[in-house]
């Protein structure tokens, strides 16, 4: 029994051993180290939730709704509380699939992260934010989601508010959509990572991307308790959310319509033409009173995450890339239309305005003969007829001259370039600076530009046109291109006599936007201040009080005085009624809005003419510009001319619609309202 | 004192509690450390499983004061029982643990939070035999280890060790098999603690603990342990290596006790523990309930309680004159010794993560149950020391 007791003993030392490590560690645990555990014990057991602000809606000139909020019942799923599980949350992914309705492979690619190599559907937002797999659910499976928690850990139903374009796809460019906001934007925007509840949306073009801010509101924060689900436990604090400010524009959603729908018809009625913009300025403030572009799409494939298929589809050459606003991005070679600027230049070097000019059937430029379309021959002419009557000889004369006079081939130290400045004065080849994304700014092509382009290709011209091109199997081809080649290696820097010429009426390299060029019309026949277009008119907060008043920024004045941009009006309110548009507005009752306008017929190699009309109206006192373009429709007469023939019928209410009833006008006596729609305390509209 | 000869005979009430009842021959200090730490452990299960079920937040502790009420009357039965003829009922107790045992891994088992180790009774309760298969290898192996009734020999023979090791391998394999990593080491470190005791020679202990870090290397580079097993054993290494896999639990009970600091958040106060961070916070992991809520204070008075357990349960092995008795006091010791520093170490990570419930803390009917009836028989051999009266 001695040994037995000795071993027991031995036991007993052991245990009051063991006894002091436990104590040492426990003292080591909870008081040296206790406070470094309990800033981690609240760091797992605290999420701050940012609640987004309701975003602002987008009104038109008279409150309508242009984008608004919707509630609906959307189920996302916390991917990183699914990554936590055993089973990397496979069993919650195929409950839920039942729920939902949905096969569970669809609700996998919708929360994997977005990344090279993976496609849409896939999540490129915050990885922290719960993902949306769900929207439009029924209350039912809402419940049973929210009251099964135990079987849905990470997945939530939230009310959320998602955006709705009452008007379909009118004005779809110019609206914009929302994304989910990306980690990074939200790091540099906010300067914190924080855990989200429901998505966070950016404007990602548009108005809803030129005024984000201020239609994002400020989001809410709620610091939560959660246990290890990610299941909210208690709130700790909370700042309530504060809703964005409403975006008031200045477009008119009825005019928009009559707008939209007249470039359907027009697109419809040439069935080559692969595009086509309109834009309707108010003469008197600059501000845009419509805008549109075709093709076009419904902006409601954005809400709530946008599939593969509908994105692809977008990108794709076959829809037409509709997301592209051609109001403002597309690039066109103007025709007739860009003569107000050659006009100008005309006056502005020194040319009479009331001196007679030669309209022969052709001109001779530097060896080569310039005609009239169609041969036109009308001898000695007012410049006025010759705008009237379009009359290229006249432009080109003058262009080859200015060329000569600046030294033709050998060009002078200091060239004048009179046409090329007072294009640029017309706001041409530069963005426009409208409020939204992408202007883009065409092209002015002067002997500076000529020059540039052949520093920068003459490399490989001259590399050219000593290889030639072997990999062309035509030999003429080659041969040609052979000698094109060496021809810009030697001269490419020359600014030719052609060049000068074709610029003057509108050709070449030649381009500018529809935008521009509506501005460019309302500056002249307007106050003779060019401006920088603005769609908002006005931010002003839920309870209807303003925030602001968006001003719209004078570029500068064009360079001519009253006298000769009054007679250029005059000339041009005769074209609709006895010059080049006279066909399109046959029957037009003149006499109650008289309208005036200049045609266009760019052409473009390889394609069908581009289609222009740039108007305005009424014609003595000229409240609204309204310019279409139909790419690929043909003569600026046949197509352009007919449409904004509709537009002005739409919004004076004139002449008969196709169900033979007279056209309600979109906007009586084409004035647009020039006081701001009141808001209400509530948010409503005051009729 | 002459009323000691009176034991067995008068009134059942004088029998009971009057002078010189066995009741007043028992280990107070023992007693009331026991009850001590059954008070304490069920305010813990109370607080760790309130938020179970808005409800019913009493509806664990009521079944937990239930097991601890059947698990003292065990307890009295067994006290005042007197031991020395467990001897011979051992190998009837063993064999009936070591049956509950096949059991469980036949289809009568059942799984609960991944450890086929419980067998339905039905109405809602449910044993779970290895819990009872302690108290019984220690009975049988005190038996097989005191060759002779009388036994006087300061030395097990050497059948007496194989059979005992045989004793042990039965019911560690089943339990292997279910399997319980945990309780099978706890079999082992108990078996090694009776045969040490017993007497065999140090050369013979060395040459065991040799082969069992022998052993212990070749089951590990042979890959013999489950992966998840293997993991836990890595994750003591290195807790934050693998955060929210396998070292999650352990990192969580860390927090969780370290965040108690010296005073504890308060009992139902504590954030970690209503938000369940910590995996099975009322049975293995309820020493960081006690962590969190009553802080250093309430963790040490823990620790201590139980030690005074193991001590005063030393203390009556080495009172007793009996080998069979002492050995099976000190089997009881080393038992609850190495659960405790187990079950209290793998909380502040200083052992690996195995499913072993804190003795008289945990919830668990069955080892509530053995508990109480193992200390109820460390009670009888008390009472049963020479000079007792």
């Amino acid at each position: 029994m001695t040994r037995l007791r000795g071993r027991l003993f031995a036991l007993q030392v052991i245990v009051i051993a063991m006894i002091v490590v436990l104590v040492v560690r426990l003292w080591q645990v909870q008081v040296v180290q206790g406070p470094k555990f309990v800033t981690v014990a609240t760091e797992t057991r605290t999420r701050e939730v940012r609640v987004p602000a309701l975003r602002g809606a987008i009104l038109d000139s008279s409150g309508r709704p242009l984008v608004v909020n919707r509630s609906t019942l959307v189920v996302s799923v916390d991917r990183s509380s699914l990554e936590r599980m055993p089973d990397g949350g496979d069993a919650v992914l195929r409950r839920l699939a039942a729920v939902l309705k949905k096969p569970v492979a669809q609700l996998k690619q919708q929360i994997r992260a977005c990344g090279p190599g993976v496609a849409r559907p896939c999540w490129p937002g915050s990885p922290y934010t719960p993902i949306p797999v769900a929207n439009h659910v029924n209350m039912r499976s809402a419940l049973q989601i929210m009251e099964r928690q135990e079987d849905f850990p990470g997945v939530t139903a939230e009310i959320e508010s998602l955006r709705d374009y009452p008007n379909g796809k009118d004005a779809a460019q110019m609206l914009g959509y929302l994304q989910p906001v990306t980690e990074k934007e939200l790091e540099k925007r906010e300067g914190l990572k924080a855990n989200y509840s429901g998505v966070d949306l950016t404007g990602r073009d548009g108005l809803e991307a030129v005024y984000d801010s201020a239609l994002r509101g400020t989001p809410g924060l709620r610091r939560v308790q959660v246990d290890r689900m990610g299941k909210v436990i208690t709130v700790d604090q909370q700042s309530a959310p504060t809703a964005g400010d409403i975006l008031i524009t200045s477009i008119d959603e009825k005019v928009q319509r009559v707008v939209e729908n007249s470039l359907a018809q027009a697109m419809q009625e040439v069935p080559q033409s692969d595009g086509a913009a309109a834009v309707v300025l108010d003469v008197k403030t600059g501000r845009v009173i419509a805008m549109a572009s075709r093709p076009t799409y419904d902006p409601a494939v954005w809400t709530g995450g946008i599939s593969e298929k509908d994105y692809r589809w977008l990108l794709s050459n076959k829809s037409g890339k509709p997301l592209i606003s051609r109001a403002l991005k597309g690039e066109y070679a103007p025709g007739s239309t860009f003569k107000i600027s050659s006009v100008s230049a005309m006056i502005a070097d020194g040319e009479p305005l009331h001196g007679t000019y030669q309209c022969p059937s052709s001109f001779n430029v530097a060896g080569r003969a310039f005609g009239n379309a169609g041969g036109m021959s009308l001898g000695s002419i007012s410049l006025h007829e010759a705008l009237v009557k379009s009359c290229d000889t006249v432009f080109y004369r003058a262009g080859y001259e200015e060329w000569q006079r600046d030294g033709g081939n050998k060009p002078k130290p200091h060239t004048k370039e009179p046409m090329a400045n007072m294009a640029r004065a017309f706001g041409f080849g530069k963005p426009t600076g409208i409020d939204l994304p992408g202007d883009s700014p065409g092209l002015i092509p002067d002997r500076t530009w000529k020059h540039n382009l052949w520093t920068s290709t003459k490399d490989q011209m001259c590399r050219r046109a000593k290889t030639g091109y072997p990999e062309i199997k035509d030999e003429a081809r080659a041969a040609f291109s052979k000698r094109l080649a060496n021809e810009n290696c030697l001269e490419g820097f020359l600014f030719h006599a052609y060049e000068a010429a074709n610029f003057s009426i509108g050709q070449g390299d030649v381009l500018v936007t529809p935008l521009q060029l509506a501005r460019a019309y309302a500056a002249l026949v307007g106050d003779g201040n060019l401006r920088s277009p603005r769609v908002g008119w006005a931010l002003v907060r839920p309870d209807g009080t303003l925030v602001k008043e968006i001003p719209v920024p004078i570029v500068r004045h064009l360079p001519i005085n009253d006298e000769t941009r009054t007679y250029i009006r005059k000339a041009l309110s005769e074209v609709p009624s006895d010059g080049t548009a006279a066909g399109a507005f046959r029957g037009f009752p003149m006499n109650v809005v008289k309208i005036g306008g200049k045609t266009g017929t760019a052409e473009v190699w390889g394609k069908e003419d581009t289609s222009w009309f740039a108007s305005f109206a009424p014609a003595d006192d000229p409240r609204l510009v309204t310019v279409v373009m139909v790419s690929q429709g043909g003569f600026g007469a046949a197509t352009a001319a007919p449409a904004v023939r509709r537009i002005w019928e739409g919004i004076f209410g004139l002449g008969k619609g196709e169900d033979n009833k007279p056209v309600k006008a979109a906007m009586p006596d084409g004035r647009p309202p020039t006081r701001l729609p009141v808001i209400r305390k509530d948010g409503t509209v005051a009729q | 004192m002459p009323e000691a000869m009176s034991v067995g005979r008068g009134s059942l009430a004088k029998r009971a509690v009057g002078r010189g009842a066995t009741v007043w021959k028992m280990d107070g200090v023992l007693f009331a450390a026991v009850i001590a730490l059954s008070v304490i452990g069920t305010l813990l299960v109370w607080s760790s499983t309130r938020m179970w079920s808005s409800a019913e937040p009493t509806g664990l502790l009521k079944k937990h004061v239930l097991n601890v009420c059947i698990g003292l009357a065990l307890y009295s039965a067994v006290a005042v029982y007197d031991y020395r003829r467990l001897r011979t009922w051992a190998p009837l107790f063993y064999g009936v643990a070591l049956l509950g045992l096949l059991l469980v891994i036949t289809p009568m088992g059942s799984t609960i939070n991944g450890h086929h180790s419980w067998i339905m009774l039905g109405g809602g309760f449910a044993v779970q035999p290895a819990e009872l298969a302690k108290p019984a290898l220690v009975v049988m192996l005190a038996r097989l280890l005191t060759p002779t009734a009388e036994g006087t020999k300061d030395r097990p023979t050497a059948i007496g060790v194989l059979l005992s090791l045989a004793a042990l391998g039965g019911a560690a394999v089943l339990v292997m098999l279910e399997p319980d990593l945990g309780t099978t080491m706890v079999l082992l470190a108990t078996t090694a603690g009776v045969i040490v005791f017993a007497g065999v020679r140090k050369r013979l202990v060395l040459l065991a603990v040799g082969l069992a870090v022998a052993g212990a290397a070749a089951v590990w580079s042979l890959g013999l342990l489950k992966p998840y097993q293997v993991a836990r054993f890595t994750a003591l290494m290195d807790p934050s290596s693998d955060p929210r896999g396998v070292g999650y639990n352990s990192t969580q009970a860390l927090v969780a006790v370290g965040s108690g600091e010296v005073f504890g958040k308060g009992l139902f106060h504590g954030g970690q523990t209503t938000g369940r961070f910590v995996p099975e916070q009322h049975t293995d992991f309820i020493f960081t309930v006690a962590g969190e809520e009553l802080g250093f204070l309430g963790t040490v008075t823990v620790v201590l309680l139980l030690g005074v357990v193991l001590l005063r349960g030393l203390r009556i092995a080495r009172a007793c004159d009996d080998r069979f008795g002492a050995l099976v006091a000190g089997g009881i010791v080393a038992w609850m010794a190495f659960q405790t520093l187990v079950n209290v170490g793998m909380t502040i990570g200083i052992m690996p993560i195995t499913g072993v419930p804190l003795p008289f803390v945990s919830y668990g009917g069955t080892a509530t149950f053995a508990n109480m009836i193992s200390v109820g028989i460390l009670q009888a051999i008390h009472v049963r020391r020479p000079f007792a009266a």
